[in-house]
């Protein structure tokens, strides 16, 4: 544990590090502020967070075994902590915004070990000794998980983010140093591999995905990028872009009459479309461009703007085909939809088109997960100081004015503030008006092929799954190849999610069956010509309700007038509801400043006095910085990662440059002002 | 606090980049000399090669320090091993590719790079083409690297299969691309070529008589599949040419053969008159001129001095050959350089004489435009017309619907043909003048083949708004016109290939040029009224009719200046009948 107290006075202290926390972060210390930012947990980025597969597992152990940590005998020695004029008002310590987990593993255990198939779950203690053992046997070029360490959540903590380390949690705990070479080797090894020459024909044991669980990137929250949607809006305008890579959704798919089948949606697509008659394509590109200036002519859907999507699509004359195409995947809306709200969705989907390639969407490689981080990279660069695993027990609140003046942390220190920014799930039933939630029914699930086999296996495929009724709503699936650095070659890792009616797995586990093999016991494949050898086959599925706190807000709470609510996430495509409420959230706190203007390029920071040292100093890539640097007062800690940097400045024209070597196959973007 | 973060002022910025910009320009003039001067003292070494390289990272276009690379590379060569030389071109090639990143339309690299490819020992083709792949898919219409890269495919003998899956990537990325069509029109006939057989039997009865149909053309099967390509591309988007032209060249056109198609001949004045296929000059391409038997000296002539090429061409016979009406006389015209000729006889009692190819028999306006079976022409028009459904106002669709109909039976689309045209008209208002003088062509094509069906030499096309006369050749025969009441402007210098005109009328136009109205033999009788002469010496070409006798010029501002009788009378003395 950290010896040294945190100083007694921030301008804004933030408890969670999830997307909206962070992007806070970062436009409150950009403008000045001074910013504690805090977070239970071990790793960053809270609910949008991304585990390695061992990582998961972990996570998923500590969910199941967490408890209310009893706060009578802290209660006294808060009490000592106030004046008078002062009460107290306790957190919660649990973390209750995931429910119904159930994991389930069907890749078959290596031939020796005959285990019950029914366990799917290591116990944890075992679970992090087994991929050191894993490892040990494995071939010397592998590189080893150095991890001698007996505590896992460390482990999961290192084995998290590898290669691209942006920061490390602020414990101080002796961290075995890793030296560059691994570094090198590493990406040297992860070329060959995400290139598609070279198919791995063997078959993928649950003792693979364990001694390969360090690729997996594996997020909680499954959302993409809309290209111009308030996420790419804001890392462009930040230069916060400058911290990550982005590859593209490859392809736009959806599931008809039980086929999985591309969705045409850019001109190239209704072109090549196969599915299409010539007379379709005119009729499917004469509506989209109708939808993309469709405020030019409101004759066209003046009359029915309050009628549903469904019944307008009908009146354009569009085949059965082409209205499932445009309201599922397009407009990705549901059939009751104000025909005006489903006009400007799909006029948002188009416009997202083509800006970064022939598609819509932007996916950051290692994640989902790096983009809070990001965030909080940009805040630390700007002096905000970090603290995993660092809670706020309770906060000190003036009876007078009903504001908070401080709040109480996990080592029982006074920390005084005008601001506190708090994610929902700190915030106690006591403090809630009403405990109805919405609720996101998640599965995830590691699959040993893709759901429609193409020419290449790197693709990134966005599914919808209309439901079967009409009443419920669409089921939306993103599919990650092993290049957007998310899961180990030769599996694709599939993020199905929707709003819940029941528990995940009633709501999802249908679709799954229907979409793909899941075997009766471990290692079990279909018969011989069977319609199920068609499909992919599950490794490994996990279930989960995620909280939906999105529709709530600050009516919803009795909180101090300075507490400052993030809700979310929510279970939309994009996370521009996420982005909003912390550009709200931020005028709330300082009307009068701007909300994370561009970052100046660091040539253009001036280093006075104890900056020198940080500069060129240590806090690189490799891992041999602490997060003790986070909390070293430098401002110019983070350096610029060179890779994503480079190519965000070559990307910036593409029309006149030839980035990389001809040979380089993955079309990776970084978001950069066109 | 501690660990804010300062930034430097705009000035400071400015300030720092200006003192940049500065010591790069010194360092750059400095090397700049160096290298120059090392040049002019012959030294040809690595420290060259070194500086230039320096400077041409950052200035790719400076041709000169390519020649100086150039000339120590050669050198090089003939100082080292072979494995060393394929070194040096290789490190050579990556440091093009840098260049390239700087400026991919660099003259001086791409350039560089086929030389040194031609000085490389050993070559590495997929890297190549790899580089030509992402260079164009970062600019599909980089001509640079499409020059490059098809020296590449030639000397690596990438299969037309190959290159034809090629443009089918690129066209699928973005099928608004000339550059991929236009490749895959060259290939198609290579990798699927017509079959011989199939060509020939098309051909009507008489091979004379028929446009023969040439390479450049693909087989059916293929053909129909390209079809339907270019169907999903202007399906679409109707509005991309891109599509719309690689179909035409689809449709294919006949190219026509090399022949003499008429051969007139009259006793009046003894001359002769031949017509070809497609212009020609006379004096050079071998005429021989065979009267009974005796090869006879003449002088050709076109119908105007102004051509030098033309279709039509005339010549005197010697005074006397065959100005006696009872003698029968064998005339054949010998093209020799085409080695083909065509016979006429003169029979007693006859005045004149012709022999000659209808433009009915030979399909002639119909093969310009598309020489498919009809059959096939027939479904394109369908999938057209569906479009056109779809889209009634696109001009690309109206435009090929009207070369469809017009392919398949002129005559018989005409009506449609008309309104498709004032359609196109509509809009497009910018190019009304084009489609006006398109249809005027159509029009004019259709009068003749109505004449000829009607074996009449009578010609008449009013009240059409003809906006220009074509196909004059044609004419030759014709000895009535009428082309009252269009929207004429002249009588083009082709109007002198009427060689038997004895009538024209041509009021209610807004012609102002008579240059076309130039020794026509028989012309008799002009009536020009209502039109926009003005001047007195627009009437000069008459002088040179010898048999103009009536000349109607009402409603012209010329016929209302002052003694424009008396200086007629003394312009064209021979007019009898004049009308002002």
């Amino acid at each position: 544990m950290a010896t040294e107290e945190l100083p007694s006075q921030f301008d804004v202290v933030i408890l969670g590090t999830g997307l909206t926390e962070s992007v806070i972060a970062a436009a409150c210390s950009r403008v000045g502020q001074s910013v504690l930012h805090l977070d239970r947990r071990s790793y960053y980025a809270g609910n949008w967070a991304s585990f390695t597969f061992n990582g998961l597992l972990s996570w998923i152990e500590e969910y199941k075994n967490q408890q209310e940590v009893p706060t009578t005998e802290s209660e006294q020695v808060w009490r000592s902590l106030i004046d008078e004029g002062e009460d107290l008002m306790p957190l919660s310590s649990v973390d209750s915004s995931i429910s119904n987990l159930e994991v389930f593993c069907y890749a078959s255990e290596e031939e020796e070990k005959e285990e019950d198939p029914t366990v799917s779950l290591p116990s944890s203690q075992p679970e992090n000794t087994q991929t050191t053992s894993e490892e040990t046997n494995s071939d010397s070029t592998e590189e080893q998980e150095t991890v001698t360490t007996d505590d896992p959540i460390e482990a999961v903590v290192k084995t998290q983010k590898e290669g691209d380390e942006v920061f490390e949690p602020t414990e101080e705990k002796a961290i075995p140093e890793i030296s560059d070479s691994r570094q090198s080797q590493e990406e040297k090894e992860q070329q060959p591999i995400s290139s598609p020459a070279d198919p791995p024909v063997e078959k993928i044991t649950y003792q693979k995905l364990l001694k390969e669980g360090r690729r997996f990137n594996i997020d909680l929250v499954s959302k993409l990028m809309y290209s111009r949607g308030a996420l790419v809006d804001l890392l462009i305008k930040s230069n916060v872009s400058r911290y990550a890579e982005f590859k593209n959704i490859s392809r736009i798919l959806t599931c008809r009459n039980g086929k999985v089948e591309q969705v045409p949606c850019s001109r190239a697509d209704v072109f090549a479309s196969k599915q299409l008659t010539v007379v379709e394509k005119r009729m499917l590109m004469k509506y989209l461009t109708f939808c993309l200036d469709f405020e030019q002519h409101p004759e066209e859907y003046q009359d029915s703007s309050e009628k549903p999507f469904m019944e307008f699509l009908k009146t354009k004359k569009l085949t059965e085909n082409l209205q499932d195409f445009v309201l599922h995947s397009i407009a990705m809306v549901s059939e009751e939809t104000p025909t005006e709200e489903g006009l400007k969705a799909t006029q948002h989907f188009l416009r997202c088109l083509g800006r970064y390639g022939n598609t819509p969407f932007l996916f950051p490689l290692y994640g989902l997960g790096e983009i809070p981080q990001c965030f909080c990279r940009m805040c630390a660069v700007f002096g905000g100081i970090y603290c995993l695993r660092h809670s706020v027990q309770c906060l000190v609140v003036d009876k007078a004015s009903n504001s908070v003046k401080a709040v109480i942390d996990t080592r029982g220190q006074r920390i005084s503030c005008s601001h506190f920014v708090v994610e929902d799930s700190y915030i106690r039933d006591e403090q809630r008006q009403s405990t109805s939630y919405r609720q996101i029914s998640r599965a995830v699930l590691i699959t040993d092929r893709s759901v429609l086999p193409s020419e290449s296996e790197q693709q990134i495929s966005l599914v919808t799954v209309p439901s079967l009724e009409s009443s419920t709503p669409a089921i939306r699936m993103v599919e990650l190849c092993s290049s957007s650095m998310t899961c180990m070659p030769g599996t694709y890792l599939v993020h199905l999610t929707c709003s819940s009616s029941g528990s995940a797995q009633e709501d999802l586990a249908p679709v799954i069956s229907r979409l793909f093999h899941v075997p009766s016991s471990p290692g079990e494949e279909p018969e011989e010509g069977a319609e199920e050898r068609s499909k992919p086959a599950v490794l490994w599925v996990m279930y989960f309700n995620m909280r939906d706190t999105s529709a709530l807000d600050s009516s919803s709470y009795s909180l101090p007038n300075n507490v400052h609510l993030c809700t979310g996430p929510d279970a939309r495509l994009g996370s521009d509801y996420s982005i909003k409420l912390a550009e709200s959230v931020f005028h709330h706190l300082l009307p009068d400043e701007e909300f994370c203007p561009p970052a100046p390029n660091p040539e253009d920071i001036v280093y006075d006095g104890d900056g020198s040292q940080a500069e060129g100093a240590g806090f690189d890539d490799t891992n041999n910085t602490e997060g003790d640097n986070i909390q070293a007062e430098e401002g110019g800690v983070a350096q610029e990662k060179s890779p994503s940097a480079e190519s965000s400045e070559a990307s910036e024209n593409t029309e006149s440059t030839t980035q990389e070597t001809p040979l380089e196959t993955t079309a990776q973007t970084t978001p950069t002002d066109e | 606090m501690h660990g804010r973060v300062k930034v430097k002022s705009t000035a400071q910025q400015e300030e720092e980049k200006r003192k940049e910009r500065e010591n790069k320009l010194k360092v750059f003039v400095s090397a700049r000399d160096a290298v120059l001067k090392k040049r002019s003292a012959g030294e040809y070494d690595e420290e060259a090669l070194l500086l230039t390289q320096q400077l041409l990272s950052a200035n790719p276009d400076f041709a000169t320090l390519w020649n100086f690379r150039r000339e120590v590379l050669l050198l090089l060569e003939t100082l080292r091993e072979k494995d060393e030389v394929q070194k040096l071109y290789e490190s050579e090639l990556h440091f093009i590719e840098a260049c390239l990143k700087v400026n991919p339309k660099s003259y001086g690299s791409w350039h560089h790079r086929t030389w040194v490819t031609s000085r490389l020992p050993q070559h590495d083709w997929t890297r190549e083409l790899g580089l030509c792949d992402r260079c164009l898919s970062l600019d599909e219409r980089n001509f640079h690297c499409w020059d490059y890269r098809r020296m590449v495919v030639k000397a690596s003998g990438v299969s037309v299969e190959q290159e034809l899956q090629f443009t089918d990537r690129l066209i699928g990325s973005n099928f608004s691309n000339y550059s991929s069509w236009h490749y895959r029109s060259t290939l198609l006939p290579q990798l699927h070529p017509e079959p011989v057989s199939d060509s020939t039997s098309n051909t009507s009865p008489s091979p004379t008589a028929s446009p023969q149909t040439h390479s450049h053309r693909v087989c059916e099967v293929q053909l129909l599949k390209e079809y339907e390509l270019a169907h999903n591309a202007f399906f679409t988007d109707p509005n991309d040419q891109s599509a719309w032209f690689y179909y035409r060249w689809l449709l294919g056109r006949a190219e026509r053969d090399e022949m003499i198609s008429c051969v007139y001949v009259s006793r009046e004045g003894e001359r002769v008159t031949v017509a070809f296929s497609k212009p020609v000059h006379a004096a050079s391409v071998g005429l021989m001129l065979v009267l009974d038997g005796q090869p006879q000296q003449v002088e050709w002539r076109s119908t105007h001095p102004r051509f030098h090429h033309s279709p039509v061409w005339l010549c005197d016979l010697p005074p006397g050959s065959i100005s006696d009406l009872n003698n029968e006389h064998n005339l054949t015209v010998h093209w020799t350089l085409k080695h083909t000729h065509r016979d006429c006889a003169l029979y007693t009692g006859c005045v004149e004489s012709w022999c000659r190819d209808s433009a009915t028999d030979q399909e002639l306006f119909r093969s310009e435009l598309s020489i498919e079976k009809s059959s096939v022409l027939q479904a394109e028009l369908q999938s057209c017309n569906q479009l056109l459904e779809l889209e009634p106002q696109n001009k690309w669709c109206l435009l090929t619907i009207i070369l469809l109909m017009r392919a398949l039976d002129p005559l018989g689309h005409e009506k449609e043909t008309l309104v498709h045209f004032q359609t196109l008209k509509e809009v497009d208002p910018m190019r009304s003048s084009y489609y006006s003088d398109l249809c005027s062509k159509f029009l004019i094509e259709n009068t003749i083949l109505k004449m000829e069906y009607a074996e009449v030499r009578v010609f008449s096309l009013s009240s059409k708004n003809l906006t220009i006369l074509c196909h004059l050749d044609q004419l030759l025969l014709v000895t009535h016109i009428n082309l009252s009441s269009n929207q004429l402007a002249r009588l083009p210098h082709q109007f002198s290939m009427l060689r038997c005109l004895e009538v024209l009328e041509a009021d209610d136009n807004v012609i102002e040029s008579l240059e076309g109205l130039y020794q026509l033999p028989k012309l008799e009788d002009v009536s020009l009224k209502n039109n926009k002469i003005s001047k007195l010496s627009d009437l000069e070409p008459l002088v040179s009719c010898p048999k103009l006798t009536k000349l109607d010029l009402r409603g012209n501002p010329v016929s209302t200046t002052a003694n424009v009788q008396s200086e007629l009378a003394e312009l064209l003395p021979l007019v009898t009948s004049l009308s002002l």
